[in-house]
């Protein structure tokens, strides 16, 4: 898949998609919002890792993970990637 | 003097349906859970009893003990304040295999996806102990807790366990049962290679006919207390725990030793650690898996155990009706037992028609049988439940 082709929104709903899959409450995802917030702990971070790297050929690992306390820094870390 | 451990909360989810008292219900009316060869939970949804996140964080076992638990405990008045604190509650519960569908699955993803697709939820979803660390996490029990592995057996340990910590003082309350859904493509092959399934996919225990078990899937759970002071409390006393053997064959890994030596040992072991004599069983839960091997040699083991009486007491296989739930079993049984005491019923085994040459028991067939309440002492029964590895654990049980 071409990076030109996914726009930041794509990647917002995909990880908000995977966090409400994870459990959180779909209300309090937001850019602003911190993980540890919203219930989401190191083993469902591996996971979005995983998704990402599944859906965007991204690598992230659970150290680039720790770097990014808040839903938009993990989304701006994945657009970084694909630009 | 041993505090003596009371029943106050009972759970199940069973092929008979989510709750104990519809598994009893079902038993006495003579239902069966089985569907084309197999005892699957068909009526339980996970979505009902768990929330999102710990829906995605249990295997299937985990989530029916997780149901079951929270039946048992609301049952016993142990939601909201609890009566007892968490850090003198222990959580025992047992499991044959663990969590092999996420085993399966994650295999697959593996072989097919690769090893970083592999999810981080893997092992605390397959680890044997899940259920009884995902239910004390859920209730705030916070005393020992672990899984007991020890196949058929399990359950029955774990309930066992339990009513030692209290007899000993080291907790007061004790959640324990037993939970297992293998109803999965490897081990449906494996136990069918082993010739241990029923190859006509029927579950008829005792009967001259039995050709194997059948598989099924569920949990049981027992919250258990000190008696004094769960009637101190207003509690109501579902039965009474009193007593529990349990040895080992040492004989073959998974064949019983033929003529039931070790399981007679753990029923003398269950009698005399109930002070109770063998003339003074009323019920007997069996085992009764329904393979050639399992119901032949406990028939001789209850023959050699309750000796005269032998074959006036009634004796029925709750496999008959929901299959074998491997781990689970003995918990679900012990709940069955401990509601069927209540009642005053020994439930039937289904589909025994056929005598086998020295299995002379009372099956108990086809319809329940009225238990007379004997002068001076409230009703009593056995539970019986062994594994392969040789593992054998008997529960004396009483009416409250």
């Amino acid at each position: 898949m071409s990076s030109t082709t996914i726009s930041r929104d794509q990647i917002e709903t995909r990880v908000a998609d995977a966090l409400v899959e994870f459990g959180a409450d779909r209300d309090q995802v937001a850019p602003d919002a911190r993980f540890e917030d919203l219930d989401v702990d190191s083993l469902d971070l591996v996971e979005l890792a995983q998704i990402v790297e599944e859906d965007y050929g991204v690598q992230i690992t659970g150290e680039d993970m720790k770097t990014l306390p808040t839903v938009g820094d993990a989304v701006d870390f994945v657009e970084a990637r694909l630009s | 003097v041993r505090r003596r451990v009371a029943i106050t909360g009972v759970g199940a989810v069973s092929p008979l349906g989510v709750g104990a008292g519809t598994l009893i219900r079902s038993w006495l009316e003579g239902r069966s859970g089985i569907r084309d060869g197999a005892g699957r939970c068909a009526d339980f949804d996970p979505a009902d009893h768990l929330t999102r996140k710990e829906l995605r964080r249990a295997d299937r076992f985990t989530q029916m003990a997780l149901a079951a638990a929270g039946e048992a405990l609301e049952a016993a008045g142990f939601d909201g304040d609890p009566p007892v604190p968490g850090d003198r509650t222990a959580c025992v519960i047992g499991t044959g295999i663990g969590g092999i569908k996420t085993i399966e699955d994650q295999h697959l993803v593996l072989e097919h996806r690769g090893a970083a697709q592999v999810s981080p939820l893997a092992i605390p979803l397959l680890m044997a102990n899940a259920a009884s660390g995902s239910v004390s996490m859920r209730h705030g029990l916070r005393g020992q807790c672990y899984g007991t592995v020890s196949a058929c057996a399990a359950g029955a340990n774990a309930i066992g366990a339990g009513v030692r910590m209290i007899q000993y003082g080291d907790a007061d309350a004790c959640v324990a049962g037993g939970a297992e859904a293998a109803i999965t493509p490897l081990a449906t092959a494996a136990f069918s290679s082993m010739a241990a399934i029923s190859p006509t996919g029927v579950s008829r225990p005792f009967d001259a006919r039995r050709d194997g078990f059948v598989i099924g899937e569920g949990a049981g759970v027992l919250v258990l207390e000190a008696e004094d002071a769960a009637r101190a409390r207003g509690a109501e006393v579902l039965g009474v725990v009193t007593g529990y053997g349990a040895t080992a064959d040492a004989h073959h890994l998974t064949a019983p030793e033929p003529h039931g030596e070790g399981a007679t040992r753990a029923l003398e072991a269950a009698l005399a650690d109930a002070g109770a004599d063998a003339s003074e069983v009323d019920y007997v839960n069996a085992h009764g898996t329904s393979t050639p091997l399992n119901d032949r040699a406990e028939s001789e083991a209850l023959e050699a155990t309750l000796g005269a009486r032998a074959r006036e007491v009634p004796v029925s296989s709750l496999k008959s009706a929901i299959g074998h739930l491997l781990g689970a079993a003995g918990a679900v049984e012990a709940v069955a037992t401990t509601l069927a005491l209540r009642r005053g019923q020994a439930p039937p085994t289904l589909g025994w028609e056929e005598r086998d040459e020295g299995l002379d028991l009372d099956y108990v067939p086809g319809v329940p049988r009225p238990l007379e309440v004997p002068e001076g002492r409230p009703l009593r029964a056995l539970s019986n439940s062994f594994g392969f590895g040789g593992h054998n654990a008997v529960l004396c049980l009483e009416a409250a």
